[in-house]
C-alpha cells in the first residue's frame, strides 16, 4: 500500500523531542471522501428526483436538502478538526460550537484499528482508531483520526505499539510525512491463519445476508416511494403479482420462504467474501497480533500482545450444525458488544472448528481452555430453562387466545404447539451449553443457545467477582457467578452453577482475594 | 480438580438503620408515580369506573406490601466490608448480589448525597474498577463513615501501581 507523494510542508516537520509539534489538518482528500459518501447515501432521493422531476412532491427535495446539510457538516468538521502527534500523546481538537479536545497517551493505547472504505482506498486514505480501554465513559474509550494517509497510519501503528523510536533509526529522524516508511527490520511474523477458500462454504450459515435483504428492501421501497413509480407498469412485477394471486397460500408461503432462504444464503456468502477476503492473522515476535481482511473495505486491527487476555469461541446455532465456529479476541481496550462478528475483535471468521481450536490454542498458549471438559451445572439449571420456555408458551397462548377471541382467524392458534416444539429443545440446548472450569491459567465459561460462546479468560485479567442469587435461584440452590474484567464483554458469567460450588471455584480462580471472606462449610456427617 | 468446601460469608458491617427510611422514601416516590399515572387515566377515561376501582384497590395492596416489606428486607441484606486487599458488598432484596473487587484494581471512589440522603444525613459510596460490569455501591452510610471509607480507599488506591486492568 504505497501512497502518492503530496507532503505538505507542515506535516513534513521533523519530530524532535522538546519541540512544539504543529497542529495539522486531516488530509485534504478526505473532503472528497465525505462528499462522495454523503451523495451515495442520498442516492435514493436523487434517483427519485431524476425520475419524477422536482415538481411532484417535496420528498425528494427534502432528501436533497439533507444531503446538502450532510456535506456541509462534513466540510465544517474537516475544517475545525486538527490533530497532532507528539512524542508521548495523540491529541485531537474538534468542533465548531462545542470545542472538544481529546488526548490519548501513546503508552495507554492498547489497540490500533485501521479501516479503509472503498472511497478511502481510492484516494489512499485510512481511518485510524486508537483503543485505550478506558471504560469509564463510552465516548472516551477510543480516539478516531479519519483521514490519515496509509503511510502515516502505518507509522502511527508502529510508534504506538512498539514505542516511538521503533520505526526509525537514529540517523533518520522520525517524521510525520506522507512518504511511505521504510520497512521495519523485524523478526518475521508468524502466520497463525489465512483465509482458505473452502471456508467460504460457511458463508451461507452466518445468515448475515438477512440484514442486507431488509436494507435493500427498505432502499427499494424508498426509491419507489420517492420517485412515484407505479410498480405495476413493469412486466416482471405484474407477473409476480399474478403468480401470487393464482397460487394457493400454503404453496406460496413455501415458495416465499425457499426464495428468501436462497437469497439470504447468496447474500451471506457475498458478505463473507466482502468482509474476510485476504484474511490474515499474524503474530509478531513481541506477541502483537495483527488481523487484516476485506475486499472493498479493508480493515487491519493490531492488538498488543500483553493486552490479549484470552479468546472466545463463538458458535451460532446454524454454524454449529455444520461444525463451524468463529474466534473473537478477549483483549483490554477492545470492548465487545453487538455486531462482534464484524468488529475489530474478530480473530478468525467462520471456519472449521478444528482450525478455530488450533488458532485458539496458539492465542491462549495452550489448547486446553477451549477443549476442556467443563463441569456441568446442576439439574435445577435445566428445570429453570424448561420453566422459562414453558412460561413463554403459556404467555403466547394467553395472548393468542385473546387475539382469536377478538375476532382473528383461529388458525393463529397453531403457533402455540409450534412454539412449544421449538422452545423445548432450545431450552435443553441452553442447559447443555452451560459449564465452567479452570485450565492452564484460564477461567473457562460457556453459555448461550442461538449463539453458544465458550470464553477463556486469563485469571490475571479478572478484576472482581459478582455473585447473583435471585429469590428463585436461592430456592433451587443455584447462583450466577460473574467474573468482571476490563476485557471484551467486561463480564463473563457462569450461569446457574451449584450455589455451594461458587465460593470454592472463585477462590481457586483468584487465590487470596476471597480468603478473608470464606468460611468452612459444615459437611454433614463429618463430625460424627 | 476438587474445590474446598467453603462458602462466602456475608460482609461484616450493616449500614445505618436510617437507610430503611431512605429506601422507604424511594419506594414512596415510585408508588407516587404509579398513583399519578392512575389519576391521569381516571381523568382521561369517561367510561365505566369499575376497572379504575379494581386497579386502585390492587395498587394500594401492592404498594402497602412493598413499602412495608422492601425497606426492612433491603436493610437486612445490605452489608459491606473492606480489608486492606478487597472491597466486599452485598445488596438487593429479591435478588441478592455480592460483589468483590481487589483494592489494587480500584479506579475511582466517589461519595454522593442525593436530596433524600441529605434529608436523612446519609451518603452512598461508589467504587468503580476498569470493568464496565457493575461498580460496587454502598447505600445508606452515615456521612462520617462514608468520608472515612473514601479516604481510606483513596489512600490505598494511590499507593498501588499499574493501570488497574
Amino acid at each position: 500500500m504505497t501512497d502518492p507523494v503530496s507532503a505538505d510542508p507542515v506535516s513534513a516537520a521533523p519530530r524532535v523531542a522538546g519541540t512544539e509539534q504543529p497542529w495539522q489538518r486531516l488530509n485534504t482528500r478526505m473532503l472528497l471522501v465525505h462528499v462522495v459518501t454523503d451523495l451515495i447515501r442520498a442516492a435514493p432521493a436523487l434517483i427519485g428526483l431524476l425520475f419524477a422531476g422536482s415538481s411532484s412532491g417535496r420528498g425528494p427535495l427534502w432528501g436533497l436538502a439533507a444531503a446538502g446539510v450532510a456535506v456541509l457538516t462534513a466540510v465544517v468538521r474537516w475544517v475545525t478538526t486538527r490533530y497532532r502527534i507528539t512524542a508521548s500523546q495523540v491529541q485531537l481538537r474538534t468542533g465548531l460550537v462545542r470545542r472538544r479536545r481529546l488526548s490519548v497517551p501513546l503508552d495507554r493505547v492498547r489497540t490500533v484499528d485501521v479501516q479503509a472504505t472503498l472511497m478511502h482506498r481510492l484516494v489512499g486514505l485510512t481511518r485510524v482508531k486508537l483503543g485505550t480501554g478506558r471504560s469509564t465513559s463510552e465516548k472516551e474509550h477510543h480516539l478516531t483520526l479519519d483521514g490519515l494517509s496509509a503511510g502515516q497510519a502505518e507509522r502511527l501503528r508502529n510508534d504506538v505499539l512498539h514505542g516511538p523510536a521503533a520505526g526509525a533509526d537514529a540517523a533518520h529522524p522520525t517524521e510525520w510525512s506522507e512518504h511511505p516508511i521504510p520497512p521495519r527490520v523485524a523478526r518475521p511474523d508468524e502466520e497463525l491463519a489465512r483465509l482458505d477458500l473452502a471456508w467460504i462454504r460457511y458463508g451461507p450459515f452466518t445468515m448475515t445476508g438477512l440484514i442486507t435483504v431488509v436494507a435493500v428492501a427498505g432502499l427499494v421501497w424508498r426509491v419507489v416511494n420517492e420517485a412515484h413509480v407505479n410498480p405495476n407498469r413493469y412486466g416482471a412485477v405484474r407477473a409476480a403479482r399474478d403468480h401470487i394471486t393464482d397460487t394457493a397460500p400454503a404453496l406460496l408461503a413455501l415458495q416465499a420462504v425457499a426464495g428468501l432462504l436462497v437469497l439470504v444464503a447468496i447474500l451471506s456468502t457475498a458478505g463473507y467474501v466482502l468482509a474476510f477476503w485476504r484474511f490474515r492473522l499474524t503474530r509478531a515476535g513481541d506477541g502483537t497480533v495483527h488481523v487484516s481482511r476485506g475486499l472493498l473495505t479493508t480493515r487491519a486491527t493490531t492488538i498488543e500482545g500483553r493486552r490479549l487476555r484470552g479468546a472466545e469461541l463463538s458458535e451460532p446455532l446454524l454454524l454449529r450444525a455444520v461444525r463451524g465456529a468463529r474466534l473473537i479476541a478477549v483483549a483490554t481496550g477492545l470492548r465487545v458488544g453487538r455486531g462482534a462478528e464484524r468488529g475489530g475483535e474478530i480473530l478468525l471468521p467462520p471456519a472449521p472448528r478444528t482450525v478455530v481450536l488450533r488458532v485458539g490454542a496458539a492465542v491462549c498458549a495452550s489448547g486446553e481452555p477451549l477443549v476442556l471438559a467443563m463441569r456441568r451445572h446442576p439439574a435445577a439449571a435445566l428445570r429453570r430453562r424448561l420453566t422459562r420456555a414453558g412460561a413463554t408458551v403459556v404467555v403466547l397462548a394467553i395472548l393468542l387466545s385473546a387475539v382469536v377471541a377478538a375476532g382473528a382467524a383461529a388458525q393463529a392458534l397453531i403457533a402455540i404447539p409450534v412454539a412449544a416444539v421449538l422452545l423445548a429443545p432450545l431450552a435443553v440446548d441452553r442447559y447443555r451449553s452451560l459449564g465452567h472450569g479452570v485450565a492452564a491459567g484460564y477461567l473457562v465459561v460457556r453459555e448461550g443457545a442461538l449463539v453458544r460462546r465458550r470464553t477463556a479468560l486469563g485469571v490475571d485479567a479478572i478484576i472482581g467477582w459478582n455473585v447473583r442469587v435471585s429469590f428463585f435461584q436461592r430456592r433451587s440452590g443455584v447462583a450466577t457467578l460473574v467474573a468482571t474484567t476490563a476485557c471484551g464483554r467486561q463480564k463473563y458469567r457462569a450461569v446457574d452453577m451449584a450455589a455451594d460450588e461458587v465460593a470454592g471455584f472463585a477462590a481457586n480462580g483468584t487465590p487470596g482475594l476471597l480468603t478473608p471472606f470464606l468460611v468452612e462449610r459444615d459437611v454433614p456427617g463429618a463430625n460424627e | 480438580m476438587t474445590e474446598p468446601a467453603v462458602d462466602l460469608r456475608p460482609p461484616q458491617w450493616r449500614v445505618n438503620p436510617r437507610a430503611r427510611w431512605y429506601w422507604a422514601l424511594l419506594g414512596l416516590r415510585a408508588v407516587a408515580v404509579a398513583a399519578v399515572a392512575e389519576f391521569i387515566w381516571w381523568i382521561a377515561d369517561s367510561g365505566s369506573r369499575t376497572p379504575h376501582y379494581a386497579l386502585a384497590a390492587g395498587s394500594v395492596v401492592l404498594a402497602a406490601a412493598y413499602l412495608l416489606v422492601m425497606p426492612a428486607w433491603r436493610y437486612r441484606v445490605h452489608r459491606w466490608e473492606t480489608t486492606a486487599e478487597a472491597v466486599y458488598t452485598q445488596r438487593g432484596w429479591f435478588t441478592v448480589e455480592r460483589r468483590i473487587a481487589p483494592v489494587s484494581r480500584i479506579q475511582t471512589v466517589d461519595t454522593e448525597r442525593g436530596p433524600v440522603e441529605q434529608l436523612l444525613r446519609l451518603a452512598h459510596v461508589t467504587v468503580t474498577t476498569a470493568s464496565a460490569a457493575g461498580p460496587l455501591q454502598i447505600h445508606g452510610l452515615d456521612i462520617a463513615t462514608a468520608d472515612e471509607l473514601v479516604e481510606r480507599l483513596t489512600a490505598t488506591t494511590q499507593a498501588s501501581q499499574g493501570d488497574a486492568t
